[in-house]
């Protein structure tokens, strides 16, 4: 059959999503191209800590997705160069009195059922895995397949294997589709870019490009804050958290929510992260967010308090109402896919969500159900989907 | 216990943050003076340590007397309580202080490192690692951001060898310590500090075999107007020009430092012609023995306060980011002023005019919002500075002088060629050692169109000095023009410090 297109799907989006789509795109046959109004990892990759976290995700699609994203990032670390920084160093989640360790404990059984490794280490047992903790913890849980890449990096490198043609610094203006609505492709600032798929990974200006091609989904900003602290020899091994952490995640309350998540890098500095707030797109610095998360790192680290912080910065993480991403075709508009919402999770679900999105444009199998993520299910029993 | 709230709070006392602070207190407005130095000054001021016993520190100035007249009204107001002086304060943040309208300025008391701080000056207990118990954060109902500059620097290959400083640093080191960084200097860089800098270190006994500058001065030829109208400006350069034949040294004009030479410290420059767009020149090298190299070119507004509030800024004639202001010194954001370099780097005394301006502005917008505001002028201590003229005249001023910078920048702004000689293998970002070839990797394989992203694709910019020294290198690596600073804090400030905030009550 004559092939009436040069490219079978364009993806918007530099980001570490885009990035894994067209990865796993190109690898299925596909010929696809990327564009992004920025550079590479431009939008809330840049912005993240490379957090591939299993273990503060409860039992459900989510996880799901992130136990296959787990499995995939393994396979790239040996795929790509290894200044992407992959450590699988492992997650430690400790909880301060015993009925927030009850709780962890609960959470972690389940957690188990759906293929999780989560062992609980004793309170006495901490300062092995963690020999600076602070004392005086009830108990913890370490889970091995947490891990770690350096995000913006990632994503470049993703890129660059794809093999794909990338457009950067090139906005899309226009979603073309065809008198009968399907969609033909996009027109950006400087080309026509024709296929009969786009995908929407814009992340956190995903509903902008929903909007753009005939489509609504009702991605909304969350604030969040890093502390970075100077260069220090390595005294943190894992992602450490409270367990607070976890109620965290899954709120869709607009007020500030924050429980310290702090991890050592290969480069020195200590990553204190992250707060969770719905303030639109507002990037002044909240000396809120700086004070609960500089007194939570130092609760969990003491020797952080006299460490002098050299940097903080703040992302926008997408989010959707129920706080599951949105993957796979829209029905409203034919040919159109999205691939966003991720929340602070894109970079650990990345690989799963490329792909999902393979899998859709080649008409294969998907490798988990993606029903949970269809970007046409119903928003409105949420709280905060007003936009 | 926050400080009661303060008419006006003035981040930074050069000469613009001083004049300000001073004119201020003149025009009745209480004012909280907030600067990081052990005393009042900032870099162009700077003074020999006490312990030094330096005798006569105006040696190495020139209008010292429009300084000490500064530093005796700062004196005088102070004790009369108009103005509250901190010295050893570095502000990280100026943030909105809820919805009062007002703001809040927070910052790190650091313990004065040799001298007492003066009688008066918050005196704090000293904490672990020198940093005193938190600073109450100031409020005002007005800021003025007088943070000065820093040095642009252009790397080269062997620039982080020992004995290569900084132009405006080995002044600074002279100024301070009374001390320099070698026998044998060679100045390099751009612009009309070069002269200054040679001529200093020439008098206090060094040798200086060359300055090497990358302009040609025949870029002035294109603002002969603005020139002219400076006459006084024009006397200096002579002043500086005379020195140097004096102490036989070499101007070499439309050259570079293009490779510094040495292993423990530097031994030798390689300099080399540069074409219009300061390219070298192939076959043009040579060497030059020394044993200390000062290299600057030019200085850059330090505006991360600035922006951090979210404060317009512009591209200067230099090519650097400044602040957009308004003819009475007002930033985009109302209730934020700024004067000197902040503003387009344009020296100590467009500093000082602005100085004085901003706080008339600043005075009259306070009476302007009724009778809440303090108001009753104080006498103003009359003196012939500029700090004390009408403001009519210092609008003159301002124009005849920022003309004057304009054309200095323009003359001395960098060309995009300087990147060629820029070996992949040398350094660029200092703080994380990351080279002009992994920059290059960046841009060419990875996708990085601007300096953010080679920053997280590469760590350079992310160490110590948060890309002041790495950011205009960077950017032209990218072939961008420089962006504004994004520095949310600052400075460095203690976790403890940030875990001790006053909770928000909402």
């Amino acid at each position: 059959m004559p092939k009436r297109h040069s490219l079978d799907a364009v993806i918007i989006g530099a980001g570490v999503v885009g990035a894994a789509c067209a990865y796993y795109a190109a690898r299925s046959g596909l010929s696809v191209a990327v564009v992004d109004r920025g550079p590479v990892a431009g939008g809330t990759t840049g912005a993240g800590e490379g957090n591939l976290l299993v273990s503060d995700k409860g039992t459900g699609p989510e996880l799901d997705l992130a136990l296959l994203s787990t499995r995939l990032w393994r396979e790239l670390s040996d795929a790509l160069p290894a200044d992407i920084e992959y450590e699988p160093k492992g997650g430690l989640v400790v909880a301060h009195d015993e009925p927030t360790l009850k709780a962890l404990r609960v959470f972690a059984d389940a957690q188990r059922t759906a293929g999780v490794r989560a062992d609980e280490i004793a309170a006495a047992d901490l300062t092995t895995l963690e020999p600076h903790l602070a004392p005086d913890q009830a108990g913890g849980f370490h889970y091995p397949q947490d891990a770690q890449v350096q995000p913006a990096k990632a994503a470049a490198r993703l890129l660059e294997a794809s093999g794909v043609p990338v457009h950067l610094g090139e906005e899309v203006t226009d979603v073309l589709r065809t008198p009968a609505g399907h969609v033909a492709g996009v027109r950006t600032t400087r080309r026509e870019l024709l296929a009969p798929a786009v995908v929407n990974a814009a992340g956190t200006w995903g509903g902008d490009v929903a909007r753009l091609a005939g489509s609504t989904l009702p991605v909304l900003p969350r604030r969040g804050f890093v502390l970075v602290t100077e260069p220090l020899p390595r005294m943190v091994h894992h992602k450490v958290y409270a367990a607070d952490y976890v109620a965290d995640v899954a709120s869709g309350s607009a007020a500030l929510q924050s429980s310290a998540v702090v991890e050592g890098t290969p480069s020195g500095p200590v990553l204190i992260g992250a707060t969770r707030e719905r303030v639109g797109f507002d990037r002044s610095l909240s000396t809120e967010a700086l004070r609960r998360l500089a007194g939570q790192a130092a609760a969990l680290f003491p020797f952080l308090a006299d460490v002098e912080v050299i940097r903080a910065y703040h992302g926008f993480r997408p989010y959707l109402p129920d706080h599951l991403p949105a993957i796979g075709a829209d029905p409203r508009v034919p040919g159109l896919h999205h691939a966003c919402g991720h929340e602070g999770a894109g970079i650990g679900l990345a690989p799963a969500t490329g792909a999902l999105i393979a899998a859709t444009l080649t008409g294969s199998a998907p490798p988990l159900d993606p029903a949970p993520f269809s970007p046409a299910r119903d928003f409105a029993d949420h709280d905060g989907e007003a936009a | 216990m926050p400080h009661s709230t303060a008419d006006l709070a003035v981040v930074g006392a050069g000469p613009a943050g001083l004049a300000a602070a001073v004119t201020a207190a003149d025009l009745g407005l209480s004012v909280t003076l907030l600067d990081a130095g052990a005393r009042p000054g900032g870099q162009y001021y700077r003074q020999p340590a006490p312990g030094l016993g330096a005798e006569r520190p105006q040696a190495l100035h020139h209008d010292w007397r429009a300084f000490a007249d500064l530093t005796r009204r700062l004196e005088a107001h102070r004790r009369r309580g108009g103005i509250t002086y901190l010295p050893h304060h570095h502000v990280w943040a100026v943030l909105p202080s809820g919805d009062t309208g007002s703001w809040t300025v927070h910052t790190r008391a650091d313990r004065a490192a040799e001298a007492p701080a003066p009688a008066g000056a918050a005196a704090e207990a000293t904490g672990p690692g020198g940093e005193t118990e938190a600073p109450a954060p100031v409020i005002a109902r007005a800021v003025l951001l007088a943070t000065g500059s820093y040095e642009r620097q252009l790397p080269f290959p062997g620039w982080t060898l020992p004995g290569v400083v900084g132009a405006g640093g080995a002044q600074a080191m002279l100024k301070a310590g009374l001390v320099l960084p070698g026998r044998r200097i060679v100045v390099a860089g751009s612009g009309p500090l070069l002269l200054a800098v040679a001529a200093s270190l020439s008098a206090a006994g060094a040798r200086v075999p060359a300055v090497v500058e990358a302009s040609g001065y025949g870029g002035y030829a294109a603002h002969t107007a603005a020139l002219a109208r400076n006459p006084a400006k024009l006397v200096e350069g002579a002043r500086y020009g005379s020195a140097l034949v004096r102490h036989h040294t070499r101007l070499l004009t439309r050259h570079a430092v293009v490779e510094a030479h040495g292993t423990d410290r530097v031994e030798a420059v390689t300099v080399a012609r540069l074409d219009r767009d300061w390219r070298p020149v192939p076959g043009t090298a040579r060497r030059i023995p020394c044993d200390a190299v000062a290299v600057g070119h030019g200085l850059v507004p330090e505006l991360s306060l600035a922006t951090g509030l979210g404060c317009a800024t512009r591209t200067a004639a230099d090519g650097t980011v400044a602040l957009a202001l308004t003819d009475d010194l007002r930033t985009s954001v109302p209730g934020v002023w700024s004067a000197g370099e902040t503003g387009g780097i344009g020296g100590a005394q467009l500093a000082l005019v602005e100085g004085a301006l901003a706080a008339h502005a600043i005075a009259g917008a306070a009476r302007a919002a009724g009778p809440g505001a303090r108001t009753a002028p104080a006498a103003p201590a009359a003196s012939g500075s500029a700090a004390s003229a009408a403001p009519e005249s210092l609008r003159r001023a301002r124009a005849r002088l920022r003309a004057f910078a304009d054309a200095m920048g323009a003359a001395h702004r960098p060309g995009e060629g300087w990147t060629e000689w820029l070996a992949d293998s040398a350094d660029v970002c200092r703080c994380e050692e990351v080279t002009a070839g992994e920059i290059r990797e960046a841009v060419t394989d990875l996708g990085a169109r601007d300096a953010r992203t080679v920053k997280l694709l590469t760590r350079a910019g992310m160490g110590w000095c948060q890309g002041r020294m790495c950011g205009p290198a960077l950017a032209a690596l990218c072939g961008v023009p420089p962006a504004p600073d994004r520095r949310p804090l600052a400075c460095p400030v203690p976790l403890r410090r940030l875990a001790a905030l006053p909770a928000d009550p909402s």
